[in-house]
């Protein structure tokens, strides 16, 4: 599968998750793996530049032959992607453990709503978790980077 | 599989068969391929119809949003979960699945599709290609509620309705369905019969929602009491009945 552009192909068991693939096989550590229920959202990546999944819900089986983007993946010759420079500006992030989860939702969820309400950027993010904020400065941080789309 | 429920010594996966994800509106029938997501029906462009009430609505309601970005409305069908929430809409929507097997295609009523929990009428060597569920008419609306603890949670209780009027405004169809009320989801049949030949009324709701609420079987838990969730979808499908009525257009 090639993995923010660059092709990786290993052997791997039919059981091992992406999330661990990604992390353990790849060494790509940026995406997290929180609660490994599905829950927290914390693994979030990006499939095809299409859809966001919870990385830990999905075998590496699975993503064969796809193209995946981590968080690792958002920065481009050292310039941040406008939804880091957002989550950067607005503080959107305390510990920082949720923070790649919401960003890859937050690139699949800019791409169909391109300037997002407050209400829709809170529904949009109800699967992805954060413990630290109470959510006020990720929601802005989300508006800003829809605006500076 | 994660929590070891299941063990399946062989595991295939159809996401690769890009073929089966389609959601089509033709002759009266919207259908919806195997791999068609959930986000797939949300997004879709002409969700926004009241006539699409009830569809509209659970869309909304699956787990979370990222879940819906790779959950199937096909697959939840065939999970078949006492408290799932395409199950029940099926019911309301007199929905049926397509089921392919080497004999050829057969195709099901959502009601004996759904056999027991976890279980449908889908057999060895058969694979469920599509659902398929009536398109509403210009005087159908419907309508799915749910309550549940947090985003992404089994529903405490769930109500999906349908009504059909006709030019009088007296029902004509009435679809009333409950998730997390036994084995399976469940049609009520005696408040469908209730509504049907009626003109809406506050006390004719209530009677629907009092025979949803005896219908209900629900099992007691940590979510509520057997009390609680059996009034819960009496509530519910009073509720619904009345959101539908008001997407129709129609003051009580």
């Amino acid at each position: 599968m090639q993995i923010n552009g660059t092709l990786y192909e290993r052997d791997v068991e039919p059981r091992i998750l992406l999330a661990h693939f990604i992390r353990e096989s790849c060494g790509l550590t940026g995406t997290h793996v929180g609660c490994d229920t599905s829950s927290c959202g914390c693994c979030v990546v990006v499939l095809d530049d299409e859809r966001a999944v919870k990385s830990c819900t999905m075998f590496a089986a699975q993503a064969d032959g796809h193209s995946v983007t981590t968080v690792e993946g958002l920065e481009q010759g050292g310039t941040l992607h406008p939804i880091q420079q957002a989550f950067w500006d607005c503080h959107g992030l305390q510990c920082g453990f949720c923070t790649p989860g919401m960003m890859m939702s937050t690139y699949v969820l800019l791409k169909h709503k391109p300037h997002p309400t407050e209400s829709e950027i809170r529904e949009e993010l109800a699967g992805n978790l954060c413990r630290c904020t109470g959510y006020q400065n990720i929601v802005k941080a989300v508006q800003q980077a829809g605006e500076s789309r | 599989m994660r929590f070891r429920l299941a063990r399946p010594s062989v595991l295939v996966d159809i996401g690769a068969i890009t073929g089966l994800r389609y959601l089509t509106r033709d002759n009266g029938t919207l259908t919806i391929g195997a791999m068609a997501r959930d986000s797939d029906v949300e997004r879709a462009p002409w969700i926004g119809e009241p006539r699409w009430g009830l569809v509209s609505d659970v869309s909304r309601v699956v787990a979370d949003p990222i879940v819906r970005q790779s959950g199937t409305i096909v697959g939840s069908l065939c999970h078949n979960d006492p408290a799932g929430d395409w199950t029940a809409v099926a019911l309301a929507a007199r929905a049926s699945v397509v089921v392919r097997g080497t004999a050829g295609d057969r195709t099901v009523p959502i009601d004996e599709f759904l056999v027991d929990s976890f279980t449908t009428s889908v057999a060895e060597g058969e694979l469920a290609i599509e659902a398929r569920i009536p398109v509403p008419g210009d005087r159908t609306s419907g309508a799915y509620l749910k309550i549940e603890r947090k985003v992404g949670d089994f529903a405490t209780a769930a109500a999906g309705v349908q009504l059909t009027l006709d030019e009088r405004g007296t029902i004509r169809q009435a679809g009333v369905a409950l998730s997390a009320a036994g084995a399976t989801a469940l049609r009520v049949a005696e408040a469908e019969r209730v509504l049907v030949g009626q003109t809406p009324t506050a006390d004719l709701l209530r009677a629907a929602g009092a025979a949803a609420a005896t219908a209900s079987q629900p099992q007691g838990d940590l979510r509520g009491s057997v009390e609680f969730k059996k009034h819960l979808a009496g509530v519910l499908v009073e509720r619904g009945l009345r959101t539908t009525l008001e997407r129709l257009g129609v003051q009580l």
